[in-house]
């Protein structure tokens, strides 16, 4: 488990436009924090920043004292805008090939009940429904077994239950140590912080 | 080692899934292979000739069609933001594409191949050559390919485009490959299997590397 991101004076250009400046924080284990703003106030941007896919205009991002985007980028567990899961794949496919990749063991079955998709776990992802799929997606951070979870968007597509669902498990792992960053546009439905871009 | 063999079989059974990128690039290769014998007439002394050549053309034809889904499709349902945030270094990552877009298109042409020399008129020897050459010059393609493919995949119609930044890349693999069917017909056998190895080898050593860089811009753009 990591202690403490820190972000310090956090410079974002994209193109010829300048999306935030001088933005710093700090993340300790343990907290949740709601990256809000307008479309294209850069809550995306900041979560790539984060997870090092892009370099900043200014500013330095640390999980501890790891700086380095690419070791950096192998404590995140990552949910962008798409699901990331191949259509001719069964739902526990998925979570099997990520379990394996990110070099940890996992319970799929219980990753698969936890969501609520242990009736699905052998029917191709393309069979699945938009909700169901970023279900399916909240599973995988699961099995990822990385202490920073970074969401863009985590109650995309998901009905009450599955924003319930995705709150309780941002909060689990929250109380098991880790941390999470979401941009969203809805509250997270914790006792977190929130930052306005 | 785990994660890179989970990468390989993940993109090899996807080849296998979805697509139908094996069957095409099958069949093309030996449409083209059936097509030049009725064009060119029944001269076999001819179409021996020239069956190196228009093999090894048909083969990185046909390899090609299937190259710039090697990381498009992660990149449009965001697989590759999670393959770069992997343990696997990106390098890595590019190398067990590599590896499974040959074991699923480069490895069926060369194992069809000669069946198809033999509408060529191609004898034993020239089509013992013509195997072990796309053997050791397909993995070049796949390499050489996945460099294009990397460097087109967030671009639109990156297809259309890369044909032009590959095939001239792999004109000495088709010079050499062709070359080597050309010198087992005339009694040299092994000639240009050197240098069709050289470069393969050069190829999958550098390709990594350069593919890896080019998904990086691709993602931060």
């Amino acid at each position: 488990m990591i202690a403490a991101l820190t972000v310090e004076n956090l410079a974002c250009q994209r193109g010829s436009r300048r999306l935030f400046e001088n933005l710093s924080f700090t993340l300790q284990a343990g907290q949740a924090l709601a990256v809000e703003g307008a479309n294209g106030a850069g809550k995306t941007s900041l979560l790539r920043l984060i997870a090092g896919f892009l370099a900043p205009a200014a500013g330095v991002v640390r999980l501890d004292e790891v700086s380095d985007p690419e070791q950096r980028g192998r404590l995140v567990g990552w949910l962008g805008h798409h699901d990331a899961l191949k259509g001719s794949f069964t739902a526990a496919e998925q979570l099997a090939f990520y379990a394996r990749f990110y070099g940890g063991t996992a319970d799929i079955r219980g990753a698969l009940e936890r969501v609520g998709l242990a009736r699905q776990g052998e029917l191709a992802c393309r069979y699945l429904s938009a909700g169901q799929k970023r279900r399916l997606a909240l599973a995988r951070l699961l099995v990822s077994h990385r202490p920073l979870w970074l969401l863009d968007e985590p109650f995309a597509a998901l009905d009450a239950a599955g924003k319930a669902l995705a709150a309780q498990l941002m909060h689990e792992h929250c109380g098991a140590g880790g941390m999470v960053l979401a941009a969203t546009h809805e509250p997270l439905g914790l006792s977190n912080a929130s930052l306005k871009l | 080692m785990t994660a890179f063999l989970a990468l390989l079989a993940r993109d090899a059974r996807l080849a296998a899934r979805e697509g139908g990128g094996v069957a095409l690039a099958l069949g093309f290769f030996a449409l083209v292979a059936t097509l030049v014998p009725l064009g060119v007439g029944a001269d076999l002394a001819l179409l021996a000739r020239v069956a190196g050549g228009i093999l090894w053309v048909a083969a990185v034809l046909a390899a090609l069609l299937s190259l710039d889904r090697l990381f498009q499709g992660d990149y449009e349902d965001g697989s590759l933001d999670l393959i770069a945030l992997s343990p696997l270094p990106l390098e890595a990552s590019a190398f067990a594409k590599i590896c499974a877009h040959w074991l699923s298109t480069g490895l069926p042409l060369t194992l069809l191949s000669p069946l198809l020399a033999l509408l060529f008129n191609l004898p034993p020897a020239g089509t013992g050559a013509l195997f072990v050459s796309l053997l050791i010059g397909t993995p070049a393609v796949s390499a050489v390919g996945a460099v294009g493919a990397a460097l087109t995949v967030s671009l639109r119609r990156g297809g259309l485009l890369l044909p032009f930044i590959i095939l001239p890349l792999l004109v000495p693999a088709v010079i050499f490959g062709a070359g080597a069917v050309s010198a087992a017909l005339d009694g040299l056998p092994g000639g240009g299997l050197v240098l069709l190895a050289a470069f393969s080898g050069a190829s999958l050593l550098l390709a990594p590397f350069v593919a890896a860089a080019g998904v990086r811009l691709n993602l931060a753009g």
